[in-house]
């Protein structure tokens, strides 16, 4: 047991610091594919074809694509491009990119909730697509897809493990650190695991306060 | 009316997303692809060449009380782990074929034992499993960058060592602004994640830590040097000579190691040949073949054909026997 604290303490240089990158990356990338993922979502619902052509095809492409291969092209195809991004951000664009997808499919989940007449009857009183979408259907569609909603940032804060390998040091390159310490890598682990635990917690949190106040009585 | 303005403010931030994120959405060249205008041309080609060193297997090969050669004589092929990322040192190319400084260290080695070069099955050992590889006899030896230290040597025993290596840096071939470990400063520095010499370059703030980037293999640093966006990579010199060798064109070694700022000497890692624990007759053999091929001058046509192809050049170690 005293070893097992030892781990944490004697390496909270380490530890402190990889888990600080994992927070800064998790609230950088969260909040912009959440706004990207509206976007998008708007875009998918929309009357122009050629917007909700490209929305259809960036969820398509991006969906489908391995997170790890998208860090690739960011972190090694770009560069043969001469366009010189730093690691920390090629890494918030890559989270970005990817976890927008889902969250445009969870919102749009949420939109097909709400019922059709609502919007026409909308668009009868005059208001305008960003009126309608913006005052009447996202909204609602907001409250209805807390629970895959959190659920897609939950997801994105594990995956921001892959960072690791691309030079982002984050929780994920903990293990690498500790390994080269002589640590006992049991330990370590239980350590980052228990670390995301407490990360969890607040999305958790989050989660059921959004169900309590934003629940809809059908 | 709130949801609207919060949407519309965060409209241009959530552009710029768009914008940089089909970026990378749409920036998918092939690795063909010719770049812009003084970028690096493409790496040479990655096909084994070895040394031209014959390993003829020699005849009537005894060794007295040595489990591991007779496990060897009686199955008639020798199994040895080695690596087989490490270009020109321990490396496995596209068709499949080894080659590099500690392959044919193994295959000399071999053929003192007397195995046929064809007879030689190779294992890809990671470093974390060697220990047990050799403990557990899944190896009759192995020959891949294993530094020889105290505390291996309660597991396992070594031979050599046949090779000295140093902390060093890999630069582009046309960057004269890096000197070695004290002119790294504003430079960006390449390792392996956690390892041992990036390490060294953060604790001695040899740079700033913004400019330390860590990726999990060489190749990927050696990839990102190429491309200009480290500025060095470092670790053993061996490692680093077999990169510029497979590079020539683009790369070199910068040849000047790091020291211990305490002691103000190297920090020396000695490449030796692992063996089993308690086969002692087994490493005086290995040591004899490894002495005669420095004297006779194998060893020196091994590294040349190999590592040295770097341009770097370098001289067998003295033997550690014991």
């Amino acid at each position: 047991m005293n070893e097992f604290l030892h781990v944490l303490t004697d390496n909270w240089d380490v530890i402190g610091s990889h888990f600080l990158a994992t927070i800064e990356l998790f609230l950088i990338a969260g909040v912009c594919s959440l706004v990207l993922g509206t976007l998008l979502t708007a875009m998918r619902v929309s009357p122009v074809p050629a917007l909700r052509g490209f929305g259809t095809g960036y969820v398509l492409l991006l969906r489908n694509c391995p997170l790890t291969l998208v860090f690739a092209l960011l972190v090694f195809a770009v560069p043969k491009l001469d366009v010189n991004l730093d690691y920390f951000p090629s890494a918030c664009v890559a989270l970005t990119a990817y976890t927008s997808a889902f969250v445009c499919e969870a919102l749009r989940s949420g939109i097909n909730t709400v019922p059709v007449g609502q919007a026409e009857a909308a668009r009868a009183l005059g208001m305008t697509f960003t009126q309608v979408l913006g005052n009447v259907v996202l909204p609602q569609a907001f409250r209805t897809v807390v629970p895959p909603m959190i659920s897609v940032f939950n997801a994105m804060l594990k995956n921001t493990t892959i960072a690791a390998g691309f030079s982002v040091a984050e929780a994920g390159a903990i293990q690498a650190y500790l390994s080269e310490r002589g640590e006992n890598q049991i330990y370590v682990l239980l350590w980052v695991t228990i670390g995301f635990l407490i990360l969890v917690a607040p999305l958790v949190v989050t989660q059921r306060m959004l169900e309590r106040r934003w629940g809809v009585a059908r | 009316m709130r949801i609207t303005r919060i949407v519309a403010m965060t409209a241009a931030v959530a552009t710029l997303s768009l914008g940089l994120a089909a970026c990378g959405k749409e920036g998918t060249p092939t690795p063909e692809t010719p770049a812009g205008s003084g970028a690096a041309p493409q790496a040479a080609s990655d096909a084994c060449t070895s040394s031209g060193t014959s390993f003829a297997p020699a005849s009537g090969v005894a060794i007295a009380g040595s489990p591991t050669f007779e496990k060897i004589k009686s199955a008639g092929k020798v199994v040895i782990g080695v690596k087989f990322d490490q270009p020109n040192l321990g490396y496995k190319d596209a068709s499949g074929k080894r080659c590099g400084f500690d392959i044919e260290i193994a295959q000399l080695i071999a053929s003192k034992l007397g195995v046929d070069p064809a007879k030689i099955e190779y294992k890809e050992i990671a470093s974390a499993n060697r220990e047990t590889a050799i403990k557990g006899g899944e190896v009759d030896y192995y020959v891949g960058t294993y530094s020889i230290t105290e505390k291996r040597k309660a597991d396992v025993s070594f031979a050599g060592p046949y090779f000295v290596a140093a902390q060093d840096l890999l630069v582009r071939k046309d960057d004269t602004s890096i000197t070695g470990s004290s002119s790294l400063q504003g430079k960006k520095v390449c390792s392996a994640t956690g390892s041992t010499p990036i390490q060294r370059v953060r604790d001695q703030k040899l740079t700033d830590a913004g400019n330390i980037v860590e990726f999990k293999t060489y190749s990927e640093c050696v990839s990102q040097l190429i491309d200009k966006k480290v500025d060095a990579v470092t670790t053993d010199d061996a490692i680093l000579k077999g990169y510029a060798a497979q590079n020539q064109s683009l790369l070199k070694v910068v040849g000047s190691p790091f020291t211990d700022p305490a002691t103000g000497r190297p920090y020396p890692e000695k490449y030796g040949i692992g063996l089993a624990h308690d086969d002692k007759a087994l490493r005086d053999f290995v040591n004899a073949a490894l002495e005669k091929a420095e004297q006779d001058g194998t060893w020196q046509k091994i590294y040349d054909g190999t590592l040295g192809k770097s341009g770097s050049a370098a001289t067998a170690p003295a033997l550690e026997k014991y």
